[in-house]
């Protein structure tokens, strides 16, 4: 009985005390983190599991490209090569045969090229100043010429491939690579206008008025004060476009000779190519070399691809 | 003419269906510091950018230093601008900043770096010549903005709410050194702004603007002692004047105006026609011209009123009272505290007063 009363007029005495202590002993600073919580195992699980559902196809064809046919047909196709060899990406790239042609990727590789770069500089040009003129300098018609011009965006292009066979013939460019880089700018200009329109629109609107006050005008405006601001958006716009002409297969096979075609119109054509054995080797090495230029591009610029993106969607 | 400036003759601007501006007219004399003041949307801006040419005008005419200058670009007006957000190049260093009109302009080099460094010594930015606009604060930024139209050598300076993005200490600061600018340019100035401090303090004369027509032209003390129109009395000092609605009586050789059972002596009032008999009015008192007594005095203008809060502001203290049914606010000195439910004696001085036309809204 007393060790009870002992012990209560103990508890009784200790408790303000503790409570004393756990106001100095409490939490205090930044509150910790478990690293290997429920919810870090399900985002970073989900995560992992769905970089290796995107990453398993690469895998499979870096593999299979880099094995002998012999192994190829032991059907192990996610198994790693026994034997390395860089036999099929020769071939893919120097003498695979499409047709007469015994070049392989090499010559698309350049007709692409010579589409795409062009194509880029001379839309994005255009496509800019079109963007600059919309936003800042409201001229009559304006909206309407925009609309128009969105509207164009929305048409399906395999309805305006006809007219456009006749058009490119009666100019006498049918077939050839000016042709096909004229299709390619027109093709742009909707969505690489409204992507500048928007981004010149978010821009302060003080700034053009200053550089008006100024004394500038329409060239000095565009080159001095705007084009040194919009670096992102023209960015995004060449990711856009190198990658759309790139993989563009469709224009590329009907606006073109088979001396012109493109990279893609060539994979196409190496692929299925019904001759003989399917070099499976061969045809993963070659779609890997296709792809390997829209790859890169986002590799070396996707930081400020999402910047310009991030820009546009919020000033827009 | 000689000595006016600036000159907008008959000016219309709409948007489509909607009407900014109609036939207005204003003449700004050389060396005049004019601010358009008015709560926004009211067209001061919108006057400005047709001054500056940035805006095309679809009725009317446009003088600056009497030529005609309607058709004109911005850089042929003879005119420099400052805008709320500075509007500075950010790729470009402040000096780049300054020169860059001067360079499209192709003034001489020698003459460029001339003028920025003049530029730069009145405004104080010499150190910052190198920087880029984004290294600066902001009120670093605006004295650049100063100084790109300072460098141009304008007949006429526009400022669009220079000074509305800075903090409150800053803001006091540069409206200061724009009025110490005014003092030694003796340019002409256009400021447009919707804050009424700006305005009282800065101003030659102040346009009150409101929906895109002057309701007031005239210098401070005038727009404050003695508004126009009870939109102008209204807008012009914090807090604002109080109104009473209310009914005219002419009685024993006096006039009073009555309001839900009280009167109030306008005798002294300095009417510009004479008072008519049941005559509807608004008579504005201002916070700061009401006496508060404790005592009840045994004038004719006094009235007794509980004190319901009680608002310290340090230099002043400002009273929310019940008078006449409705709440009124009186200005007294800081170091006068009255508790919540203090009764208090008020008068008023009837000839600092205002009363209006409670239907034409104009002043009597």
């Amino acid at each position: 009985m007393s060790d009870i009363v002992a012990f209560n007029s103990v508890a009784e005495e200790a408790a303000p005390k503790a409570q004393a202590q756990r106001v100095l002993a409490g939490p205090r600073g930044a509150k910790p983190r478990r690293a290997l919580s429920g919810r870090n195992i399900m985002i970073y699980g989900t995560l992992v599991v769905v970089a290796l559902y995107y990453l398993l196809p690469l895998y499979v064809m870096v593999m299979t490209s880099l094995k002998g046919m012999p192994e190829i047909r032991l059907g192990n196709i996610f198994a790693p090569p026994v034997e390395i060899t860089f036999e099929p990406w020769v071939k893919a790239w120097a003498s695979a045969c499409t047709g007469l042609n015994c070049d392989g990727l090499s010559r698309g590789f350049w007709n692409s090229v010579r589409i795409t770069v062009p194509s880029t500089l001379v839309s994005i040009a255009i496509a800019s100043v079109n963007g600059y003129a919309l936003a800042n300098w409201r001229f009559k018609g304006a909206e309407l010429f925009f609309t128009i011009l969105i509207v164009g965006a929305f048409i399906p292009y395999q309805v305006m491939i006809y007219p456009i066979v006749i058009v490119l013939r009666e100019m006498g460019i049918y077939g050839t690579l000016t042709g096909l880089i004229i299709v390619h700018t027109i093709f742009g200009m909707p969505i690489l206008t409204l992507l500048f329109r928007n981004y010149f629109a978010g821009l302060p609107e003080e700034l053009f008025k200053a550089a008006r006050v100024d004394g500038a005008g329409f060239w000095t405006i565009y080159f001095k004060i705007m084009l040194p601001m919009s670096l992102p958006i023209f960015v995004v716009a060449m990711i856009l476009q190198v990658t759309g002409i790139w993989n563009d297969f469709l224009f590329g096979v009907v606006f073109t000779r088979p001396e012109y075609y493109p990279m893609t119109v060539q994979l196409n054509n190496i692929v299925n190519s019904v001759q003989g054995v399917k070099e499976y080797n061969v045809n993963m090495a070659a779609t890997i070399l296709t792809g390997a230029v829209p790859l890169f591009v986002y590799f070396v610029s996707g930081r400020l691809f999402v910047r310009g993106i991030a820009a546009g969607a919020v000033k827009g | 003419m000689q000595n006016v400036s600036v000159s907008v003759k008959d000016l219309s601007l709409s948007f489509g269906a909607v009407t900014v501006l109609d036939t207005l007219n204003l003449d700004i004399k050389d060396g005049e510091f004019l601010v358009l003041l008015g709560s926004s949307g009211c067209g001061k801006s919108t006057l400005l950018n047709c001054i500056a040419g940035l805006l095309d005008v679809s009725d009317g005419q446009i003088f600056i230093k009497n030529k005609n200058v309607t058709w004109e670009e911005p850089k042929d007006r003879g005119i420099g601008m400052v805008f709320q957000s500075y509007a500075l190049y950010p790729q470009m260093s402040v000096e780049k900043n300054l020169s860059f009109g001067l360079q499209v302009a192709k003034v001489p080099k020698e003459e460029i770096d001339k003028r920025v460094s003049r530029a730069a010594e009145i405004l104080q930015i010499q150190p910052l010549l190198k920087r880029k606009p984004s290294e600066l604060s902001g009120g670093q930024r605006q004295r650049v903005a100063i100084g790109r139209a300072l460098v141009r050598d304008v007949d006429v300076f526009l400022f669009d709410e220079p000074l509305s993005n800075l903090d409150a200490k800053l803001r006091s600061e540069l409206r200061v050194e724009i009025k110490r600018l005014h003092q030694s340019l003796k340019n002409t100035m256009i400021y447009v702004t919707h804050d009424q401090i700006e305005a009282l303090t800065l101003a030659d004369r102040i346009a009150v603007m409101k929906s895109g027509v002057i309701q007031q032209l005239a210098d401070p003390m005038t727009i404050y002692n003695a508004p126009e129109n009870l939109f102008v009395a209204g807008f012009i000092g914090s807090p604002s004047m109080n109104f009473f609605r209310g009914e005219l009586q002419l009685r024993d050789q006096r006039a009073y105006v009555h309001v839900n059972g009280v009167d109030f002596d306008v005798s002294a009032y300095p009417s510009r026609a004479p008072f008519v008999n049941g005559q509807k009015v608004v008579l504005g008192l201002r916070p700061e011209h009401v006496r508060v007594d404790e005592t009840a005095s045994g004038a004719q203008a006094s009235h007794r009123a509980t004190v319901d809060i009680e608002e310290p502001m340090g230099a002043d203290n400002l009273l929310w009272l019940k008078l006449a049914g409705q709440s009124m606010s009186v200005r007294i000195a800081g170091q006068r505290r009255y508790a919540p439910g203090t009764a208090v004696t008020l008068s008023f001085d009837m000839a600092v007063a205002s009363i209006f036309d409670a239907t034409s809204e104009n002043r009597l």
